[in-house]
């Protein structure tokens, strides 16, 4: 699985790449966490608000900071 | 304001009682005034920016770009400058913004008309206004903001400056991006994100501009402030513009002095134009487009908003003497 977390540098993004850290562990999941920060990249998922959450290229959420219990079930329901 | 009656017996009783700094002195009324203002600017800031955050979620930048895309101009521009007042703005988001509206079709100059409201007219200014200035400054505040940021947009739109964007070729293989359905308690727990971290931002900022602003208000005397900013000479709006240009970042330090200036007989007009200039003419702004399109439209931007903020500044200081 691959996670890209996308922003280009705005204070949520480091708290979005540790929650989602956080989540894998406690899902006990192994992960590369891929940090995107090149505008043009970002703009290609079609996301103006940042941060977001990309898993295995699926947009998955944005523009917000969701919670560690948050993002378990989106890894989950992503899977 | 009467709800804030608490707050000024809260602030009486900590500067007499507590501090017992005897009534009537000029640094009992710097103190005094310094922890009402501070106290009352900080309930407004929390309670406004959780409603706006609230708002917000509702129409997210990828919405709002769907809805302006290919939108007629001066309908556009309207429209624009509506959804610009209620983004919130930073500066590490203006090329993702832009860019963004470009690739999906909005036209050039409703794309300028969000870029220039959306960081001169937000809630912040709105709330520092309302606490500082009063609801009529306020509305003149705004109802010049938006106009400016029409009209400056639809003219940029009738010029012809495509070739001056730098082209980036995003191709686009999601623009169908699925809407987020939230939850309540999500949009309860994103606006409550939103407001600590913009208030931990901004904070300092007002407590310095309050805390030099009660200086001011207890210990520069008038005189001093009308002889040397008064306002009625020619160049005093022009002068203002400029030096508000590289303020942008202590947007919110800078309107409790001003607000203290404008007290002691800085005219009106003069204070309009400094504000909307820190805030809708920022040096950290230009050099982020700066990447994305050419020197030459940078200054045609810069150029059309100043112009329309030097209008505003004279026209308000003409009619209100």
């Amino acid at each position: 699985m691959i996670i890209k977390i996308l922003g280009a540098g705005c204070a949520g993004c480091a708290r979005l790449e540790n929650n989602t850290k956080e989540a894998l562990r406690q899902l006990g999941l192994q992960a590369d966490v891929i940090k995107v920060t090149d505008i043009q990249t970002i703009l290609s998922y079609g996301i103006m608000s940042s941060p977001a959450l990309v898993i295995d290229e699926k947009v998955v959420m944005y523009g917000r900071n969701p919670s560690v219990d948050e993002i378990i079930k989106l890894i989950k329901d992503n899977k | 304001m009467s709800i804030f009656y608490l707050v000024q017996c809260f602030a009486d009783w900590l500067t007499y009682s507590i501090f017992s700094i005897s009534k009537g002195s000029v640094l009992a009324d710097a103190v005094n005034f310094f922890i009402f203002d501070t106290i009352k600017i900080l309930i407004l800031l929390t309670v406004i920016i959780f409603i706006v955050s609230i708002i917000r979620s509702f129409i997210p930048a990828e919405k709002i770009r769907s809805i302006l895309s290919h939108k007629y101009q001066i309908t556009g521009n309207l429209m624009a400058a509506a959804f610009g007042i209620i983004t919130p703005f930073c500066t590490c988001s203006a090329i993702p913004l832009f860019l963004g509206f470009i690739e999906a079709g909005v036209p050039i100059g409703v794309t300028f008309s969000f870029l220039i409201a959306s960081p001169m007219i937000n809630e912040v200014a709105i709330v520092l206004l309302l606490g500082l200035f009063g609801w009529k400054t306020t509305f003149i505040y705004i109802a010049s903001g938006y106009l400016i940021a029409v009209i400056a947009g639809f003219v940029i739109g009738k010029l012809n400056v495509q070739h001056l964007i730098e082209k980036f070729g995003v191709s686009n293989r999601n623009t169908s991006l699925v809407p987020m359905q939230l939850t309540w308690p999500q949009r309860i727990q994103s606006a409550k994100d939103y407001t600590s971290e913009t208030l931990v931002k901004i904070l300092p900022y007002i407590v310095i501009g309050i805390g030099v602003g009660a200086w001011i208000h207890g210990y520069v005397p008038t005189e001093f402030i009308v002889r040397y900013a008064g306002g009625n000479s020619w160049y005093s709006v022009l002068v203002a513009t400029l030096v508000g240009i590289p303020l942008y970042s202590n947007a919110a330090g800078v309107m409790p002095l001003v607000s203290v200036l404008t007290q002691k007989g800085v005219a009106i007009g003069t204070t309009l134009a400094f504000m909307m200039a820190v805030t809708g003419l920022s040096l950290p702004e230009f050099l982020i487009l700066k990447k994305i399109m050419k020197t030459k439209l940078l200054i045609i931007f810069a150029t059309i908003v100043g112009l329309g903020i030097l209008f505003t500044g004279y026209m308000f200081n003409f009619l209100l003497y």
